[in-house]
């Protein structure tokens, strides 16, 4: 966790690095006063009122949706025969992908010790949980009764069953599951120091209790961080194989099929390329409007903003290198389905979707090349605003335009969405933001103790 | 239980981490044994100059993670293989490689759970009450200070005698720590 690139800065680095992590002027207790104040202060700001009331009420729309699809059946979606995986696949791959954005910046960085990560990594790892919770939905829901879900899970039952594990679609109850309990473990072992600094500083002796037992009782023993320090480096170790599993796992339940545009064997970089896109994409969304609210600029430097310009440029370039290689591969297979496939994403009757997937997945974020681009945070947050749809445009690409057209001509059909697919898809963004909305509310978004160990006088050196 | 010394030990105030490493290095080498240092963010350094250089942490997680595998390809052949076991297509019944993804994730489940768990038994926790928070000022062991305790039950602890060593320490304040 601490940073070692701030020692005797290599003329390079130091030439790179010359935004600050962490804006001059601070000291251990003005960070801590600064994030601890705006969980413990009294008055919430008038903004978070109405934002989450405009994110509870699109809650309400998803409960109403899901009220009348347990009462209906999900017949009530926009799904046919062949487009037997709509919206409910696309939504579930586009929330997933956004949440692995959250485990890159903070197990990955980690392991890469880039200490920048160090104020978003709390938040981001809260957009994972929540993305996830909101991905988590859709399977559930889209199994038809979903009062049986359970079955998905290996439990001995009086019937003698046992899921099929050789199905993918098991692989992927697994890989989800694994992902949010690893997830949620890492989020809250990071919040525990934190949690001891909130005890600490909060005056009302239920909040002091509560937060005391939310810590466990942390006091910040030497002995205590040695370990913690060692579990937090491990967690990181097995966090970075299980985000690039997930979407592999995610990507297999396409690839291994036989339609075409999924029979690939490139699909899992690819997918998780794109996850790490559009995830770096939403933080980016998210971050700007919440650094600007909380007037938290000296922690989320424009070096942030930037450095996650860098990552979603690098990353959209992956992403565009695999749209060209699926045209290759389609051509090269000299298979007439491929073929036909690749021709028809282009210029059949879904023609616009794959142009409008191009504009915003390839062309707009050519812009991140730009340093006034990346510096600007209007600008920055209209290009995150591209790819998140650019992204969901991808899955939808994906999904409906093969299924919808994919070998016999007399199967083919067109699939357009209802209103209730909206509304669960608007449902799970209303979903995501009030617990987003919560959670910079009543928990500390920026990780105290870490930002702590940002500063010149945490570095303890021998001469 | 009774507790065996009159306090729980004696702790000293620092307001920088360079400080509370020299000031630990200092009693571990004037012999003290029983002591630690409290402090609000990982310090670099701080566990060398306590001599606190291992943990069994690592091996725990090892062990879930192998806890983890077995049990999770193990579950998939006792499922397809013994149990319940369908012939589709005259494939085989332990299709190994299809095994892999699940036995992967249970592997990655169990040292998760290993780490965390570890980590709480390893350092004690959850532990409600600690003599520590006895201190008032303790509370800036979580904000921007840091302390170090010297525990009464250290065979070398002599109540004046250790004040005056963690004086000499040139601390903000030398505290006793009641039960």
């Amino acid at each position: 966790m601490a940073s070692n690139d701030q020692v005797q800065p290599h003329p390079q680095t130091a030439r790179l690095d010359k935004a600050p992590m962490i804006q001059p002027g601070h000291s251990f207790g003005s960070i801590t006063d600064k994030i601890s104040s705006i969980v413990l202060s009294r008055q919430t700001p008038v903004w978070w009122f109405i934002g989450f009331g405009i994110a509870f009420l699109m809650l309400m729309m998803l409960m109403n949706a899901i009220g009348y699809l347990l009462l209906k059946g999900i017949g009530i979606w926009g799904n046919n025969n062949p487009v037997g995986w709509a919206f409910d696949i696309i939504n579930f791959v586009w929330w997933i992908g956004i949440g692995h954005a959250g485990t890159l910046i903070s197990a990955i960085l980690l392991l890469f010790r880039q200490a920048w990560r160090t104020s978003i990594n709390r938040f981001a790892e809260a957009m994972t949980l929540f993305a996830v919770a909101c991905a988590g939905l859709y399977p559930a829901l889209h199994v038809g009764r979903p009062w049986f879900a359970y079955w998905l899970f290996p439990y001995p039952n009086s019937m003698g069953l046992w899921p099929q594990f050789r199905s993918p679609l098991m692989w992927d109850v697994f890989a989800v599951s694994t992902y949010a309990t690893a997830s949620l473990l890492f989020w809250y072992v990071g919040l525990v120091p934190d949690f001891a600094t909130l005890r600490d500083r909060a005056k009302n002796v239920w909040l002091k209790r509560l937060y005391g037992m939310l810590c466990f009782g942390w006091r910040g023993s030497a002995r205590h961080w040695y370990t913690y320090e060692t579990m937090y480096l491990l967690l990181a170790g097995l966090a970075t194989p299980l985000v690039l599993s997930v979407h592999t796992i995610v990507s297999f339940d396409f690839a291994t099929s036989v339609i075409p545009g999924w029979h690939t064997t490139f699909f899992p970089p690819y997918f998780v390329a794109g996850a790490i896109y559009a995830g770096f994409a939403m933080v980016l969304t998210l971050a700007i409007p919440v650094r600007k609210a909380f007037g938290l600029e000296d922690f989320i430097t424009m070096r942030h903003l930037e450095n996650m310009a860098k990552i979603t440029l690098v990353t959209g370039l992956i992403v565009g290198y695999a749209y060209v290689m699926e045209i290759f591969y389609a051509w090269y297979s000299g298979n007439i389905y491929e073929m036909y496939m690749m021709f028809n994403r282009a210029f059949g009757p879904y023609w616009w979707s794959y142009w409008a997937l191009v504009l915003c997945n390839i062309i707009v974020p050519q812009a991140l090349w730009f340093k006034k681009v990346r510096t600007s945070t209007i600008a920055l947050f209209v290009v995150a605003m591209f790819v998140n749809v650019g992204m969901w445009l991808e899955r939808f690409v994906i999904i409906v335009v093969s299924l919808s057209r994919d070998y016999l001509p007399s199967s083919w059909a067109m699939y357009s969405p209802t209103r209730w697919d909206f509304m669960m898809f608007f449902g799970t963004i209303g979903l995501f933001l009030t617990l987003l909305f919560l959670f910079i509310r009543f928990l500390p978004m920026i990780s105290i103790f870490e930002m702590r160990t940002l500063l010149p006088e945490a570095q303890v050196h021998e001469d | 239980m009774r507790p065996k010394t009159p306090i729980y030990g004696m702790m000293a105030e620092f307001t920088d981490a360079k400080s509370l490493v020299e000031a630990t290095r200092r009693a571990r080498e004037s012999g003290y044994t029983k002591y630690d240092a409290y402090t609000p963010f990982p310090v670099e350094g701080l566990h060398q100059a306590m001599d606190v250089h291992h943990t069994r942490l690592p091996m725990i997680v090892l062990a879930g993670g192998i806890i983890g595998a077995l049990s999770g390809f193990g579950m998939q052949y006792f499922a397809q293989v013994i149990h319940y076991p369908l012939n589709i297509g005259g494939k085989p019944l332990n299709a190994w490689p299809a095994f892999i993804p699940i036995t992967f994730e249970v592997t990655i489940l169990f040292a998760t759970f290993a780490a965390v768990l570890g980590m709480m038994a390893l350092n004690g926790l959850p532990q409600p009450y600690h003599p520590v928070f006895n201190v008032d000022r303790f509370e800036f062991a979580s904000r921007d200070h840091f302390f170090l305790c010297i525990e009464a039950d250290d065979p070398k602890f002599r109540a004046d005698e250790t004040r005056s060593f963690l004086q000499s320490l040139q601390p903000r304040e030398v505290t006793d720590v009641p039960w």
